[in-house]
C-alpha cells in the first residue's frame, strides 16, 4: 500500500457491472467456503501500545474460557458438521496452536482442511512492528504450519485483523498468494503489491458468525437465515460471473449447543441447491487466476 | 518503528495451556458420564441479587446502578427480582418438579429471609454469590481483600441461611489469579465461573468447574442480544435437542445450564416463555433437572 496517501492504493477501481465471466469448475456460479478460526488467545499477554488484548484485568476468565470451549468442545461439533455435508475448512490458524493444542489442528489436517495464517497467537497484534519483525512472524507461520501439517500456507488473516502498511507486500514477497483482509468485493480481486503477485479472497466480517452474535445480536436461527439469504443472492448473481461466499466462524460461538442445529441447516440447504462449488480457499484462488 | 523484542518472544508456547490452572482434556475423548437419570442434566440456576444503591467494589457489576445518585430507577428494578421475580420462578420451578440452584448474594439471605427459607424448603441448592453486588473480584484486587470477601460472603450466607454452599458463583464470573486457591481455602467443592466446558472438570488445586454458560443466559440473550424471551426459550429448546442427540450419538451425559436472572426472565410479560420452557423440558425423557451439587456429586462418583 501507499503508506501515509488518503489512498492506500491497495487496488483498482473494477465496476462490478460487465465484468468479464467467472466460471466456477462444474459450472457452479458460487464458489462456498468455510473459515473456521482455529485460535489461540493468551491469559496473559503482553501489552501492546496500541491495543488491550482483553477487556478485563488478567484473568478475562468469560473472555478466555469462553475461546477455550472452541478446543476443549465445539470445534469437535463444529467439524463433524462440516464433514457431514461435504464442507472442507480453509482454517485462519492462529499458529501456537500447533504447540498448544496440537490434536485440534491434526483434526483438521485429517479432515483435508487448508490452513493458511492468522499470526501467532491472536493475542499478539502486528501494528508497528518493524519490516523485520513482520518477516518473523511470517516466516514463523509457514514453518510452523509445515512442521505440523506438512503444508505450506498460502494465506493470511492478520492476527485479530492488526496490520503494518507492508503486510501484504511482504506476504507476497515470502510466497503467499492470498490475502483475506480486505472487504471491497463479492469476488476474487488482484492487489497490488510490491513485487509477486497477490489474491483478495473475499472472506466476510458481514456473516461471520462473531458480527452475527455479537453486533447484529442474531439468534442461531436468524444467523442460519442470513446465510441462506447470503448464499442464495450470490448463486443468482453468479449467473453472471462466479461469484465467492465465505462462511467465517469462530468454533465457540457457531459451535454452542443452541446454535449448531440450525447452522446444520444451513449447510444443508447450501449442498443441496447445486449451484454451489465448495471449495478450499487455494482452490478457489487457483480456479480465479486461471481464468484472470 | 518496532516493538520491544520480548513482544516476539513466547515462552509458553508449549503443549497444554500458557497457564497452570487445569489441564488440556477435549470432552470426546473423555469416558462417558452417566446421570442417575436421563441424559442431559438441566441445570437451573438462578442469581439472587442485591445491588446497593451506592456502587463499589473492584469493578462494576452487569446490572449496577448507571445514573447519577441516587439511582432509584435502577435500584428498585433489580430489587424487583428479588420481592416479585423469584417467587414466579419459585412457582414455575414447583411446578415442574424441577430442584434448581440459587446463586446468592450474601446480603440477600441477610436481608429477605422469606426468600431464602422458600428457596430451600423448595429443595433448592444454595450457591454463594459473594457478599453483595459490590462484591466482585480481579486481579485489582489485593489478595488479602480478595480473601476477606470470600470468608466474609461465606460466614453471612451460612449465618444468615443456616446452610454451607459447596458452590460459588463469582460476580460476571470474575476471578483473580488467586481465586481458585482462596475459594478451595474457603472450603468450596466447586465453583461456575469458567465457560470452557460443558460437563465439570477438576482444576489442578482439586476445586471443580461446573461450567454456567453465559451464552444461554437470560442476561446475554435477552439483556445483551434483545432477543425476545420467546426467541431466549427457542434457543434454550434447540440447545437441549442437540445436547440428546448427542448424548445418544456419544452414549455420554450432557448438560444443560439455564442462568436466569429474577429481574429479566421473572418480569410479566417474559415469564410464561420460562414457564413453558421448563413444561417441555419436564415432559422430555432425556431430561434430568438437577441442582449444581448433584450435578458435581454424580460426576465425581464417576471420576
Amino acid at each position: 500500500m501507499q503508506e501515509g496517501a488518503t489512498d492506500p492504493q491497495l487496488y483498482d477501481y473494477a465496476p462490478y457491472r460487465g465484468r468479464k465471466k467467472v466460471v466456477w469448475p462444474g459450472g457452479k456460479t458460487v464458489a462456498v467456503w468455510v473459515a473456521p478460526n482455529l485460535e489461540y488467545y493468551e491469559i496473559d499477554p503482553p501489552a501492546h501500545p496500541k491495543r488491550k488484548a482483553w477487556a478485563r484485568p488478567h484473568p478475562d476468565v468469560v473472555g478466555y474460557s469462553h475461546r477455550d470451549h472452541s478446543n476443549r468442545v465445539s470445534h469437535w461439533r463444529m467439524a463433524e458438521v462440516m464433514s457431514k455435508h461435504g464442507f472442507p475448512g480453509s482454517v485462519s490458524l492462529s499458529v501456537a496452536l500447533c504447540q498448544h493444542h496440537p490434536e485440534v489442528v491434526a483434526d483438521g489436517a485429517a479432515r483435508g482442511w487448508e490452513f493458511f495464517s492468522h499470526g501467532i497467537y491472536n493475542t499478539r497484534y502486528a501494528y508497528e512492528m518493524s519490516e523485520d519483525q513482520e518477516r518473523t512472524i511470517i516466516a514463523d507461520s509457514i514453518r510452523t504450519v509445515r512442521n505440523a501439517t506438512g503444508q505450506t500456507i498460502r494465506g493470511w488473516l492478520a492476527p485479530a485483523l492488526t496490520h503494518t502498511p507492508r503486510t501484504l507486500d511482504l506476504i507476497a514477497e515470502m510466497g503467499l498468494d492470498y490475502t483475506c483482509d480486505l472487504y471491497h468485493d463479492d469476488q476474487v480481486q488482484e492487489v497490488k503489491v510490491r513485487s509477486g503477485q497477490l489474491a483478495s479472497i473475499p472472506y466476510s466480517l458481514e456473516v461471520n458468525d462473531h458480527y452475527g452474535f455479537f453486533v447484529y445480536n442474531m439468534s442461531g436461527r436468524e444467523y442460519a437465515e442470513t446465510l441462506i439469504r447470503q448464499f442464495e443472492r450470490l448463486a443468482a448473481e453468479g449467473e453472471q460471473s462466479g461469484t465467492v461466499m465465505c462462511i467465517p466462524l469462530h468454533a465457540y460461538l457457531i459451535g454452542q449447543p443452541h446454535r449448531i442445529g440450525p447452522f446444520e441447516e444451513a449447510l444443508r440447504h447450501i449442498a443441496a441447491d447445486g449451484r454451489a462449488w465448495i471449495a478450499r480457499a487455494g482452490e478457489i484462488v487457483d480456479a480465479w487466476r486461471a481464468q484472470a | 518503528m518496532s516493538l520491544d523484542p520480548g513482544y516476539l518472544e513466547y515462552p509458553k508456547r508449549h503443549h497444554g495451556y500458557d497457564h497452570d490452572l487445569y489441564a488440556w482434556s477435549a470432552l470426546h475423548e473423555r469416558a462417558p458420564v452417566k446421570w442417575p437419570q436421563g441424559s442431559v442434566a438441566v441445570w437451573v440456576c438462578v442469581s439472587l441479587e442485591w445491588f446497593p444503591i451506592v456502587p463499589g467494589g473492584a469493578f462494576a457489576a452487569p446490572g449496577h446502578m448507571q445514573t447519577a445518585y441516587p439511582d432509584y430507577r435502577h435500584y428498585t428494578a433489580r430489587d424487583y427480582g428479588n420481592r416479585v421475580g423469584a417467587w414466579r420462578f419459585l412457582d414455575a420451578l414447583a411446578k415442574a418438579g424441577a430442584r434448581a440452584s440459587f446463586a446468592t448474594n450474601a446480603a440477600v439471605a441477610e436481608r429477605y429471609p422469606e426468600l431464602v427459607r422458600a428457596v430451600l424448603d423448595g429443595g433448592h441448592e444454595l450457591i454463594a454469590h459473594s457478599t453483595d453486588m459490590n462484591g466482585t473480584i480481579d486481579s485489582s484486587l489485593a489478595a488479602n481483600a480478595e480473601r476477606d470477601l470470600i470468608n466474609e460472603a461465606m460466614h453471612r450466607i451460612a449465618l444468615a441461611s443456616g446452610v454451607r454452599p459447596s458452590g460459588w458463583l463469582s460476580i460476571a464470573r470474575s476471578q483473580s489469579f488467586k481465586t481458585l486457591d482462596l475459594l478451595k481455602d474457603a472450603g468450596l467443592t466447586y465453583c461456575c465461573d469458567w465457560v470452557n466446558d460443558e460437563l465439570p472438570y477438576r482444576f489442578n488445586n482439586g476445586m471443580i468447574n461446573l461450567p454456567l454458560n453465559h451464552e444461554l443466559s437470560d442476561r446475554t440473550i435477552i439483556a445483551v442480544q434483545q432477543q425476545s424471551a420467546d426467541s431466549w426459550a427457542q434457543s434454550l429448546e434447540d440447545a437441549f435437542d442437540w445436547l440428546a442427540a448427542e448424548a445418544v450419538a456419544t452414549g455420554s451425559g450432557r448438560m444443560l445450564p439455564i442462568h436466569v436472572t429474577p429481574y429479566i426472565m421473572g418480569l410479566p410479560y417474559r415469564i410464561a416463555a420460562f414457564e413453558r420452557l421448563l413444561e417441555r423440558l419436564a415432559q422430555r425423557s432425556e431430561c434430568w433437572f438437577a441442582r449444581g451439587d448433584q450435578i458435581v456429586s454424580s460426576w465425581e462418583a464417576q471420576q
